[in-house]
């Protein structure tokens, strides 16, 4: 099955918006919700039935034994991560120690120290992994809010996708990413075929866009570029253009500001199900992105050619 | 000579296993003997780390190739200082690899990708 | 008092708020922790006055020293040392930086270097000061650079923290220190679903808070419902202005051409501090 993530360095824009009409145009067999921090795709999805819903055990965080805790001190002068402190002698008890699991890092120093042996570490659920396959595959997760564990979380739900449509290999499958371009953009980027960087032309989403595409080239993923409410501001879309010609980056199209794009996403449809401009200009940018794989596929095989199937 | 092979299943019927860092199972064939045991990966379920775990097993399993499509470069810079050879898979199979293997006529794995922070899938 | 904006789902206008809330603020700091993606200092283009380099610190194995015992690589949570031909290799990048392996080396052979993961840069723009982070791209987490900007603020007064998008660990970070949230929301149902998952979050730390409607059009507007429905102030609807669109668009900053926005934003830094004595008169 072949991956296409997609990106965009600054947040809000229209990553979800684009996935959301990618999959509806493709009939995509397959597609997964990677912004684990503030998952959104489902909210414009249709007809999803139920998921099966599993729990998500994120890394170990430790605990302290207050019973066990001589209140020596040595776990807190050894935690660099500031998590552990001291509760103070009270008419209940001796003086003990303490740990945040917000800011635990699971790291174990503290367990190793500790004389008394009242640490130990343990898993608990972090959050949620959801798969939707009624008709087709579609992958997502909640992360419980005060836990760290995106990266994890995020291979956690490509990892579903895959083993929910095994077989596939001649399909896309669309991949809604997160903003930034840490952990969990960096978890998604495992195995993609192609990145569509979704930017705006604004003094943010350039700066923002340059980034992502330094760590697109560090993991060897060939990334196309569009700009989206490209009308905002003509000057800066050609600036992109410029720069994505400069540094040989394929452009495939721009989508002009739409207020039916809310009124689709209030509505928890995909914007190809309203009458809008935006609409036109994304279903022109799938398809050079569409060709772009096609090609992309030919160069990697160059001896059997698969034809990525859509209707 | 002893080869590891990251599997799916514990049984030489079905394929190889497309990620390394993250194969449930890892089976282990001398060539000579031709017996098969079935290990398993504990870098599978790690939160980061996952190749370099699996590596560390690869490693420490003492054998002298392994065969898989494709591996992170944590994982290969692991392997590679222990002296192991890792071979690029032609097919999903596993019979039809390790003959290949037997033949000479798989090659070295050269296209290595970056590591993934651990995320690798 | 410091004076956290995040809002979950990206592209709110965090930046916007955050920048044109320093300002009028006086003598206001702006601190931005979206290490990741800073954008702030587009805006303010301030006069760079102090670099840091942030580190962290990584292992380094003395192979000499080194008997292969394994003792570090068994230990270690995160899988960033393994043992091959004889050697101990580290990953730095997946690293966490927690010393473990340094304790538990029967040998003494492992001790610390530096390793840069991002920097820190200080400056001012007319009255505003600047406090910058910018994380290495490669690096998985901003989180040390986070903790680090903020402890160069701690004695500061009237600071501004602009923090990353989602709801995190690096916006848990972000909003530690802070005397009061204020949440950015958009009037879509991404913005009231990302707006909720925020609520969350401050009500967790158990940190003050109102809510900035922004981009505000005609119509219904799901995160106005979602206030309503759950009893929280909202502190300021700034409206959907094209035109703002296409100056924030050039890094320009309304509240220095515009009375309108120095208004809007005096009113909303007012408003915080009602709510602040108003959420402090009902505990007392």
């Amino acid at each position: 099955m072949k991956q296409l993530l997609v990106l965009s360095g600054k947040g809000g824009t229209g990553k979800t918006t684009l996935v959301a009409a990618f999959v509806e145009r493709l009939k995509a067999k397959a597609y997964a919700d990677c912004d684990v921090d503030a998952p959104n795709l489902h909210l414009v999805m249709e007809g999803l039935g139920s998921p099966d819903i599993r729990p998500f055990y994120g890394m170990e965080k430790a605990a302290i034994d207050a019973s066990l805790c001589t209140g020596c001190g040595d776990c807190k002068t050894h935690c660099r991560f500031g998590a552990i402190s001291r509760v103070e002698a009270s008419k209940q008890s001796t003086a003990f120690y303490q740990i945040d699991p917000y800011a635990c890092e699971g790291c174990a120093v503290c367990e190793y120290v500790c004389s008394e042996g009242a640490v130990t570490l343990g898993y608990q659920v972090d959050g949620e992994t959801k798969v939707y396959h009624d008709q087709n595959v579609f992958s997502t997760a909640t992360l419980k809010m005060g836990s760290g564990n995106s990266g994890k979380l995020v291979s956690e739900v490509k990892k579903n996708m895959r083993t929910y449509t095994e077989n596939l290999e001649r399909d896309v499958a669309i991949i809604d990413g997160s903003p930034g371009i840490g952990c969990p953009v960096i978890a998604s980027i495992s195995g993609v075929d192609l990145i569509l960087l979704v930017t705006e032309p604004t003094l943010s989403g350039i700066s923002d866009m340059k980034r992502v595409i330094e760590i697109a080239e560090h993991f060897k993923t060939p990334i196309a570029i569009c700009t989206n409410k490209y009308d905002v501001n003509p000057e800066k879309t050609r600036e992109i253009k410029a720069y994505a010609k400069q540094v040989n980056i394929p452009y495939v199209g721009d989508i002009p500001y739409d207020k039916q794009v809310a009124v689709a996403t209030n509505q928890g449809v995909s914007i190809l199900k309203v009458p809008s401009r935006a609409g036109i200009a994304i279903l022109a940018v799938f398809d050079q992105t569409i060709q772009l794989l096609q090609a992309l596929e030919k160069q990697k095989t160059s001896a059997s050619v698969v034809d990525i199937q859509f209707t | 000579m002893r080869v590891l092979i990251p599997t799916n299943h514990k049984t030489v019927k079905e394929g190889i296993c497309v990620s390394f860092g993250r194969a449930p199972h890892f089976m282990i064939v001398d060539l000579q003997t031709g017996e098969e045991t079935f290990i398993e990966n504990k870098g599978a379920t790690s939160g980061s780390g996952a190749g370099i775990k699996a590596a560390q097993t690869v490693v420490d399993s003492k054998v002298n190739a392994m065969i898989t499509p494709r591996i992170g470069k944590n994982a290969a810079d692991v392997i590679s200082a222990s002296g192991i050879t890792i071979y690029k898979s032609e097919s999903e199979s596993i019979e039809s690899n390790l003959k290949c293997l037997s033949d000479g006529k798989l090659a070295v794995l050269t296209d290595i990708h970056p590591g993934f922070h651990g995320h690798r899938e | 008092m410091k004076v956290a904006v995040l809002s979950g789902k990206g592209g709110t206008g965090k930046t916007f708020i955050s920048v044109n809330l320093a300002e009028v603020m006086a003598g206001g700091c702006y601190v931005d922790c979206d290490v990741e993606e800073p954008n702030g200092h587009l805006f303010l283009k301030p006069k760079w006055s102090k670099e840091i380099d942030v580190v962290q610190k990584s292992p380094v194995i003395d192979q000499d020293k080194c008997i292969d015992c394994r003792a570090c690589t068994t230990f270690c949570r995160f899988n960033a040392l393994a043992g091959a031909g004889q050697k101990i290799l580290v990953f730095e990048d997946i690293c966490h930086a927690c010393g473990g392996c340094v304790l538990v080396c029967p040998q003494g052979a492992i001790t610390e270097k530096e390793k840069g993961i991002g920097t820190i840069k200080e400056g001012q723009s007319e009255k505003t000061t600047v406090i910058t982070g910018m994380m290495h791209v490669k690096e998985a987490s901003g989180v040390p650079i986070i903790r680090q900007l903020l402890e160069r603020v701690s004695r500061a007064e009237n600071v501004v923290i602009d923090c990353p998008p989602g709801s995190a660990c690096t916006v848990m970070e972000s909003i530690k220190e802070a005397d009061f949230c204020l949440l950015v929301a958009e009037p879509t149902r991404f913005g009231r679903h990302n707006l909720a998952m925020v609520h969350e979050l401050v009500t967790l730390y158990q940190k003050p808070y109102g809510v900035v409607l922004n981009k505000s059009i005609e119509g219904e507007n799901p995160s106005r419902a979602y206030c309503e429905e759950h009893d929280i102030s909202i502190l300021g609807d700034i409206k959907y202005d094209d035109l703002l669109g296409k100056r924030l668009s050039e890094g320009k900053i309304p509240v220095r051409v515009e009375r309108h926005y120095q208004q809007v934003f005096e009113t909303i830094g007012h408003q915080i501090h009602l709510k602040m004595s108003e959420d402090k008169g009902e505990v007392t």
